[in-house]
């Protein structure tokens, strides 16, 4: 009975996915950011109208993030019940 | 007055009034009060838990001074925006199965009770409720304001009528229908909020004349409006950066949106919950501040920030439509407040009566408490918001960043590091709102300590008093499974 929960381990690896993904997306936020566009403004390339580093940083940085949580959700992401087996459902 | 702008609002207020009735319906049907008002009855799906979360985050900030300051800065002050996205998946994945595991296992409806149990201190638990009812009060007397300006400002009524409306609406639904109302309305809000941003994206661009001439425009202005540097080329990458602890990773630390993380019915509602908040949050925290950015060459000149939103608006789309797309700063701030509301009202009854003051109130007691708590929190909040007084004003300043700096750790580390205890968390919470005073008086004369927001230090600090009164006083490692075992015992 002194074992772990097993469903905290599942609940830790999680956790620690969710900070990965979050200083993935703060590096890929600040690398175009800063990257691209620390550049003189005239030697700026524009997509779709917006200045490029904003558009990799920003537009195309939110749709990775996007695509990322969706496919690490469905694939890493375990279903486990929140309730104690021995509690009686509320 | 302006009928067309203001009969869309009046239609979505009611909307909003049904939702309030129908939730109320259902409490005077369940078995479990307390839970059920304070906590929805931890069954929210994940639509609405992702739009509760949005609804509740998303604030007068980003739908009035977000874009207002987009508008003066250009495209900087959208990307610092776009640090917001990372709340959409972030809380739910940190706080996650963990929390709603341990929230289950100590009956937990606020986030002080999971605080209560977790490090069995009476300080731990009075020294939050007071931050909570201080600062959050505080934070949500400014939303009203805030909310009865926007009205004022579409409808031409007088501030104090403006209020007045805005007051009795929350107050009505907040007073009967409890979490699941505010929840179920945040959904509504929510989604309001997206159709609105996006609409009004769109008439901004075709305005404009395409986002390239909008650019060019831009261009031609100050070349500074592009870059992310900002109109002065002032905003700096530290400062900027620093924004992901304030409106980032830092909101774990927030009770409004914590206890949240505490009400979905299972795994299931909180992976569909962790997409959605992040297309959402993405989605509206884009548009809303492109379209302050993209104003700019159309409406040129504008002197207040918070109206820039309300005035393109009225520029570029027909009124009725206009009245439409306004609803979603007006549900914005109500959601927030609401939320806000409840949360105070949770920490007087739940955390401070029921523990301290009369442990055996009876259901019918508790219930005359939080309504009564309730009505009463929002009239005088009402009454400060007529003619706020400067404590106020100084206090909100203090809202969202103090209380990161406070219950952060508390929260993530008594979640995970076993050896976290309640000479640790006290640590920490004093350490994190007193160094979030000082240096922010610090900042104002000399200007930001190392470049960057005023969040910073103060979470590195009490970071840092969390994890050494941990282990320097009363060392002993926690058993997450001890509440398990005493449970069984009894049975």
């Amino acid at each position: 009975m002194k074992e772990t929960d097993w469903r905290f381990r599942i609940a830790h690896r999680e956790a620690w996915i969710g900070l990965g993904l979050a200083l993935f997306n703060f590096v890929w936020w600040f690398a175009f950011a800063y990257g691209l566009g620390s550049r003189p403004v005239e030697e700026y390339t524009y997509i779709l109208g917006l200045p490029d580093w904003f558009f990799y940083s920003c537009i195309v940085g939110f749709l990775v993030m996007v695509v990322l949580v969706t496919v690490i959700v469905k694939f890493f992401f375990v279903d486990v019940p929140f309730d104690e087996e021995q509690e009686e459902h509320r | 007055m302006n009928y067309s702008v203001l009969i869309p609002m009046l239609v979505f207020l009611i909307i909003i009034f049904f939702i309030g009735y129908w939730s109320s319906r259902k409490l005077a049907s369940s078995s479990n009060f307390i839970s059920d008002y304070f906590l929805g009855g931890r069954e929210l799906g994940g639509f609405v838990l992702a739009m509760t979360m949005v609804a509740t985050y998303g604030s007068a900030s980003s739908f009035l001074g977000g874009p207002g300051t987009a508008y003066t800065m250009g495209f900087g002050w959208v990307l610092l925006a776009m640090t917001q996205v990372v709340t959409g998946y972030f809380v739910l994945m940190i706080l996650g199965k963990k929390y709603a595991i341990m929230a289950r296992r100590y009956n937990a409806v606020t986030m002080i009770d999971f605080l209560k149990a977790r490090y069995n201190s009476t300080v731990v638990v009075l020294l939050s409720a007071l931050s909570i009812i201080i600062f959050l009060f505080s934070a949500m007397a400014a939303q009203w304001i805030g909310g009865a300006r926007l009205i004022e400002s579409l409808t031409g009524l007088s501030y104090q009528s403006a209020l007045f409306l805005f007051a009795v609406s929350v107050l009505v639904y907040v007073t009967i229908g409890g979490f699941r109302a505010v929840a179920l309305t945040d959904a509504v809000q929510g989604a309001v909020m997206l159709v609105g941003t996006l609409v009004l994206l769109i008439a901004v661009i075709i305005s404009g004349g395409g986002v390239s001439n909008i650019m060019q425009d831009l261009i031609n202005e100050n070349p500074n409006l592009v870059t992310p540097y900002g109109a002065e080329g002032n905003l700096s990458a530290a400062y900027v950066s620093s924004f992901w602890i304030l409106v980032g990773v830092g909101v774990v630390g927030l009770p409004q949106i914590a206890v949240r993380a505490m009400s979905y019915k299972n795994a299931r509602s909180m992976h569909r919950a962790l997409i959605i908040g992040t297309v959402v949050t993405g989605f509206i925290m884009l548009n809303m501040h492109l379209i302050g950015v993209f104003a700019r060459p159309i409406l040129p000149g504008i002197e207040v920030g918070d109206k820039v939103i309300p005035l393109i608006a009225l520029e570029t789309l027909p009124p009725w439509v206009a009245g439409i797309v306004l609803a979603a700063p007006m549900a914005a701030i109500m959601s927030t407040v609401d939320s806000l509301l409840l949360l105070v009202s949770s920490s007087i009854v739940k955390d401070v009566y029921l523990n301290y003051v009369k442990p055996d109130a009876s259901l019918k007691t508790i219930k005359r408490m939080s309504f009564g708590v309730t009505g009463v929190l929002g009239t005088i909040v009402f009454l400060l918001a007529l003619d706020p007084p400067d404590l106020l004003i100084f206090l909100n300043l203090f809202a969202f960043g103090g209380l990161e700096a406070a219950f952060i750790w508390p929260i993530v580390l008594g979640l995970y590091w076993k050896w976290g205890n309640k000479y640790g968390a006290v640590a920490s919470m004093a350490t994190g709102i007193i160094s979030y005073i000082a240096l922010h008086f610090y900042n104002i004369e000399n200007g930001n300590l190392f470049g960057v927001h005023t969040v910073t230090v103060p979470v590195l600090l009490s970071l840092v008093a969390f994890i050494a009164f941990s282990l320097l006083i009363n060392r002993q490692a926690y058993d997450y499974n001890a509440i398990l075992y005493r449970n069984e015992k009894q049975a």
